[in-house]
């Protein structure tokens, strides 16, 4: 049996706490309206950040300036206006940049440029108010989903008969233990949106929607209460197979009786079937539907193999914890080796869906799915090829050597290179629909994280406590425990 | 000098195991060891080195990728940048996820086809090649181990024959 121990404890509770403060720091700096925007605009102008800009358009700003003096408005607005006018460009991709270059420098103009000001406060002021909501929506994603890639290699497990991974299946059981408390957060978030405490998602604004052919034209499937009967339908299913199995496999263990070795075994493969299609449509629903004029085909696929792999590092992390404080004795390196050609082998395929969906639209070149790529590449650069690095380039070279997966630190190193990369992947996913150009990794992003991941290890080390660490029922136990590579 | 080898044939893997372990242990010098199939263990137990042949791969593959960028650069950047359906032909990065393909076949290509030929060349392996077995059971359902002689050929045939070999023979090596 497993005890919790205190560091533990102590551990989670902290990072809960300074999530939580870093998470209600987020919601306490956003602007509440158009004038806290139009101070941030206006230290941004002069910050290097727009650097470029300004002094690009320096010089018909200041020819603007005599004629613009005797109506009040400062070159600051001035420059901020015509920033919009490129970002908008930029970003929306919506109107011919002659068109929009035109009205930015024409001086006659001037009523326009008020006009356009405004709307350009109103929508940072969206951005930045989606900020904080955007991150504790990751955050809370990131973390579930890593429980749910978990469930998935479960079942796999099962489904497969594996003879090498049932000493692990305790460890696998706790992480999903988090799914119930983790799901219901993510389904508060969902439902918050659906009541527009936040505007994390677009299509759910009826004002937007009035406006929008194309997402009328989805609104059978986009709509609130199908949405959330979706969500609801999803987690139920995943939940319930979880409770489902580990029931069983603490009977299997109790009674030796090998009829829940059989269940769960049916079990795990009709859940597999359940949840490629509710995976799939999970990834529509809550990542995609951000930007709800993009849509992808692998996108599925591609969202499945982020947070898989996560989960199979998250395993190996945990076990490698466990058995370094003497917990798993019968875990030994040739389930650390198998574990590690699992990230290895996961990443390369995340890599391959990533670039498969980039290269694809990249090719064709077609503007209403570019902009997706146009708007990371140019305002993601960092974290849009950052992520590259961290979830393909490091662990290709780094876990490519058989010695390699043997040794604890190396494993743990690209564990942990590994999710940063993938907390990035999901952020790259979200952030650029949310809050677009005025992104940051701050104490609101941070704090997320640190707070769902206490919670998340709370949760687990708590669950590990509840059944002996080894599954001695299941019929393929001793061979997992002489299992050698 | 007489270029003596005992022939111990067993008709078991795992006799043969526990042979080659009592052999190493006894300090004689196993010369080779001739199985119809990839008998797990087998190198471990005769304290074989590990073999270096997936480096060779790795280093193989970085060869096959430093080809196919030094090829698409030369072709589609350096040479004859053409303006081909609008793709930016002005530098290798800005039109690289289109050479991605061919530089991950090139890698996977150079990876295999050299490690192979390293193989052949390693294990001295061709057509024509004069076949090496010193017994035609070896190929179908027995293990051979050969044992170089020094002196002490009846010591070692009793030694041989008390591992659980099924026949045991002295044979004149040229």
């Amino acid at each position: 049996m497993y005890t919790l121990s205190s560091k533990i404890k102590n551990l989670s509770i902290v990072l809960m706490v300074l999530g939580l403060l870093g998470i209600g720091y987020g919601f306490f700096s956003a602007p509440k309206n158009t004038e806290d925007v139009e101070k941030i605009l206006a230290a941004d102008a002069h910050g290097s950040h727009h650097g470029a800009v300004a002094s690009h358009e320096a010089a018909p700003a200041s020819a603007e300036k005599n004629e613009t003096h005797h109506e009040s408005v400062t070159v600051k607005d001035t420059l901020a206006t015509q920033e919009h006018a490129v970002d908008s460009v930029i970003a929306h991709a919506e109107a011919p940049v002659a068109d929009h270059a035109k009205k930015a420098h024409d001086a006659t103009s001037h009523e326009a440029h008020a006009d356009e000001h405004a709307e350009h406060v109103e929508h940072v002021l969206h951005q930045l108010q989606n900020k904080p909501w955007s991150a504790l929506y990751i955050g809370a994603l990131f973390v579930f989903l890593i429980s749910l890639g978990v469930l998935a290699f479960y079942a796999i497990q099962w489904a497969a008969q594996a003879g090498w991974s049932p000493a692990l299946f305790r460890v696998m059981e706790a992480i999903t233990a988090y799914l119930v408390p983790g799901g219901i957060i993510v389904f508060v978030i969902l439902v918050l949106s659906g009541v527009h405490i936040n505007h994390l998602f677009v299509w759910m604004d009826p004002e937007v929607v009035a406006e929008d052919h194309l997402i009328q034209g989805k609104s059978g499937y986009l709509n609130v209460p199908f949405f959330l009967i979706r969500a609801a339908v999803y987690l139920a299913g995943w939940i319930l197979y979880r409770s489902y199995t580990r029931k069983n496999s603490i009977a299997l263990d109790n009674t030796g009786d090998l009829s829940f070795y059989k269940k769960n075994f049916k079990a795990s493969a009709a859940f597999l079937a359940f949840f490629l299609v509710s995976e799939s449509m999970m990834a529509w629903d809550w990542i995609m539907s951000v930007d709800p004029h993009w849509f992808s085909t692998l996108f599925g696929w591609y969202v499945f193999a982020s947070f898989f792999v996560s989960g199979i590092t998250v395993i190996a992390l945990i076990t490698l914890h466990l058995k370094s404080n003497g917990y798993l004795e019968f875990v030994n390196n040739s389930h650390f080796h198998d574990l590690a050609k699992f990230m290895f082998g996961i990443s390369v395929f995340w890599t391959y869906l990533w670039f498969s969906q980039f290269m694809l639209m990249w090719y064709s070149n077609i503007p209403e799915e570019v902009t997706y790529f146009k708007m990371r590449i140019e305002h993601f650069n960092l974290p849009f090829f950052g992520m590259v690095v961290m979830n393909f380039v490091f662990p290709l070279l780094i876990l490519i050597n058989t010695d390699f997966k043997r040794v604890p630190w190396i494993i743990t190193m690209a564990g942990i290179v590994i999710l940063c990369g993938h907390y990035l992947d999901f952020y790259n996913m979200i952030t650029p629909a949310t809050v677009g150009e005025n992104w940051f990794i701050g104490a609101a992003e941070i704090g997320s994280v640190a707070f769902f991941g206490g919670l998340f290890l709370f949760v687990v080390f708590n669950a590990l406590t509840k059944a002996p660490l080894l599954a001695k029922g299941n019929p393929l136990i001793e061979e997992s425990k002489h299992f050698h590579y | 000098m007489s270029n003596k080898v005992i022939h111990a044939l067993y008709n078991d893997d795992d006799v043969l195991m526990d042979a080659v372990k009592a052999t190493r242990k006894a300090h004689h010098h196993i010369e080779e060891v001739y199985t119809p199939f990839p008998v797990h263990g087998l190198d471990k137990a005769m304290g074989l080195a590990p073999t270096r042949i997936a480096i060779c791969a790795f280093l193989y593959g970085l060869t096959g990728l430093t080809f196919a960028t030094w090829l698409l650069n030369n072709i589609m950047i350096s040479d004859w940048p053409q303006d081909i359906g609008g793709k930016p032909s002005f530098s290798y990065l800005q039109n690289m996820p289109a050479f991605v393909p061919v530089m991950f076949e090139e890698t996977v290509f150079f990876a295999a086809h050299l490690m192979v030929i390293t193989f052949y060349m390693r294990s001295k392996l061709w057509p024509f090649k004069k076949a090496e077995n010193p017994d035609v059971r070896t190929t179908d359902d027995h293990f051979l181990m050969e044992v170089s002689v020094n002196n002490n050929e009846d010591e070692l045939t009793s030694f041989l024959q008390s591992t659980g070999a099924v026949e045991v023979k002295v044979v004149e090596k040229h």
